[in-house]
């Protein structure tokens, strides 16, 4: 199978507030439609691989593929294009626009992409709130629902557009342990029905057994890559 | 790639509804003030310069001749002028001093003959005359309230017209008016050309030829043109601005001062609207940084701030139009002078009003540049790493 994400001997450095290495020579492949995840401690540079694998950071050395187009050299457009159409992102804070409601903002980055909403987006939109179970409450502000409500509904944007990979950073950080299991039944129902691949960042290795690879990072390095 | 950037805006702005209604009517307040001063300020140079030179000839036409104060051939000149553009309208007129004596009191006035039609034009003579009628005979004249009052007379008493060179003549009063100036009403005897010529023994000749211009600001280069039409060395052509430079460079500084006031009016708007934004920026900067997270490129995410910028302006430049209109034409009503009309009447130009709402606009969309610009530079990722 093709990868999806392909990242070669990425470095990165923070040169503030003292000059830090936090990534040394990472070289990971991700293939279309696995289910994977990355754990380590806090501190050892599991979030600033997603970032920089997700393009929301860039790499100090070393090349990121996504969907095979080079991305640590793209211009900002190019990758915010690429982020909308190939990328969805569910982070442990939900980042719902609190200006909206729940289904207007889960067609955000339709909009984003399309501008006007069309009766098909619509309807797919209303699909998505019903297949992570946020039917009833679509409508409500997003500030007046559930945290478990909340991040489902950050789910449901990330999968608007149909795109070929979700990050997810520690999603279920804020949930109680019955919610989180939800949450992963739900990806893996998605990774399933959609063939989206899944790399999600946590720190919690029984959430992590549920996978199918476990990368575990260790101050800034690859320390085991389990596949199962 | 398009975006709802409009969309976004219009949400933020009202989700911070309060926030948002204060800054409106912030900017309406100060635009408001701005409409009012310069409504005000320019109303009252108009209405000066309506008294001091509106009823009164803007451009006149003399004898440029030491020896002789009388014009020939004015007839030709007439025409001439009447073909000069900016000119509204052309009286000749045939004017010296005299004395008027009646029952024993004497008292200096300047006769003034005219064509009352065409000298109502400049003078709004017709409508000053509050009894009486414009005199309907050769021997028949108007004069002023004050010189009425001194010399104890009314409509179809006698006069009698004494001259430096010893002729004396009798005019009876047909009417008298009041111009507003007492210097005018006690000063002047009204009476018709061909009197006013015979009296003096001016024969067919006048002593100016007076007009009117439509734009009293540019009596200058009607003057000028007039000098050119006419190419007559026997002539020369004055104009009001000339002769009033301590009152033109009075009412520039006025101008000047307004202007100003106006310009820091506006600076404080568009300091306002940018700081707003500004803090409305870092308000939403989760949101902004959320949105380029899921695609949103830089340019529609400085649009969102430009548009709020705009919105903010569009609803501040309504308000404070309206509020401006509002506050001046409730001044016109309620200051009332001692006879009881309006001490200023503030006419509002639709011209001044538009052009406020559109310097309005255009300072919103300058002040939500910085915000703007902001709002394109944050990354998603200081966001995320933020929190």
């Amino acid at each position: 199978m093709a990868d999806v994400i392909d990242l070669q001997g990425v470095e990165k450095s923070y040169p503030k507030p003292l000059p830090t290495k936090v990534l040394h020579g990472i070289d990971l492949r991700f293939p279309q439609g696995s289910f994977n995840s990355i754990i380590g401690s806090s501190g050892s540079g599991k979030s600033t691989l997603l970032n920089v694998m997700s393009t929301l950071d860039r790499p100090t050395k070393g090349k990121v593929f996504i969907d095979g187009k080079r991305t640590d050299t793209m211009r900002k457009n190019a990758l915010a294009e690429l982020r909308n159409e190939t990328i969805g992102f569910v982070f442990q804070f939900h980042y719902l626009l609190p200006e909206f409601t729940a289904i207007e903002n889960v067609l955000l980055p339709y909009q984003i992409r399309h501008g006007r909403v069309t009766d098909e987006a619509r309807a797919r939109a209303d699909e998505l709130c019903e297949l992570i179970g946020i039917s009833k409450v679509k409508d409500n502000p997003s500030m007046k629902m559930s945290g478990g409500q909340q991040q489902r509904t950050a789910i449901a944007r990330a999968l608007i557009n149909n795109p070929k990979i979700i990050f997810a950073d520690e999603p279920t950080g804020n949930l109680d342990s019955e919610t989180s299991k939800t949450i992963y039944r739900l990806f893996r129902q998605i990774n399933e029905r959609f063939d989206t691949t899944f790399v999600i960042v946590t720190h919690d290795r029984r959430i992590a057994e549920e996978t199918d690879r476990i990368v575990e990072i260790k101050d800034g390095r690859i320390e085991t890559d389990i596949r199962r | 790639m398009s975006m709802p950037a409009l969309k976004i805006a219009l949400r933020f702005l009202k989700s911070g509804r309060a926030q948002t209604v204060l800054i409106v009517v912030g900017i309406a307040i100060a635009l408001s003030v701005q409409v009012f001063v310069g409504a005000l300020i320019g109303s009252l140079q108009s209405s000066l310069i309506d008294r001091t030179v509106g009823h009164s000839p803007q451009v006149t036409v003399l004898s440029a001749r030491d020896n002789n104060v009388t014009i020939e051939g004015w007839s030709d000149m007439v025409t001439r002028i009447q073909q000069v553009g900016g000119v509204r309208a052309v009286a000749v007129s045939a004017s010296s001093n005299a004395f008027v004596e009646k029952g024993g009191k004497v008292a200096p006035a300047l006769v003034r003959g005219f064509d009352l039609t065409q000298a109502d034009k400049i003078y709004g003579i017709l409508d000053a005359i509050y009894s009486g009628t414009p005199p309907p005979a050769a021997d028949g004249c108007l004069i002023g309230k004050e010189l009425s009052q001194d010399l104890n007379v009314g409509v179809a008493d006698n006069l009698t017209i004494a001259t430096a060179f010893g002729t004396r003549t009798n005019l009876t009063i047909s009417g008298l008016f009041d111009l507003g100036v007492a210097s005018l009403n006690q000063g002047w005897i009204l009476t018709r050309l061909d009197t006013a010529q015979g009296i003096f023994q001016f024969q067919d000749r006048v002593t100016a030829i007076e007009v009117g211009v439509t734009d009293v600001f540019k009596a200058d280069a009607v003057a000028a043109d007039i000098t050119l039409a006419l190419s007559n060395p026997a002539v020369k052509v004055q104009n009001w601005k000339d002769q009033n430079r301590e009152l033109l460079s009075g009412l520039q500084a006025q101008s000047i001062s307004s202007n100003m006031i106006q310009a820091f009016i506006l600076v404080s708007v568009v300091i306002t609207i940018a700081s707003v934004l500004s803090i409305t920026v870092l308000q939403k900067s989760r949101q902004i940084g959320i949105l380029k997270a899921m695609g949103i490129k830089d340019r529609a995410a400085s649009l969102i701030f430009l548009y709020e910028g705009v919105l903010l302006g569009l609803g501040g430049a309504v308000l404070g139009i309206l509020l401006g209109a509002g506050l001046a034409t409730a001044f016109s009503t309620f200051t009332k002078g001692a006879g009881g009309g309006s001490l200023v009447q503030i006419s509002l130009d639709t011209m001044f009003l538009l052009q406020s709402f559109v310097i309005a606009l255009i300072s919103s969309a300058v002040a939500s540049v910085l915000p703007a610009r902001r709002s394109s530079k944050l990354s998603p990722i200081d966001v995320i790493r933020g929190s």
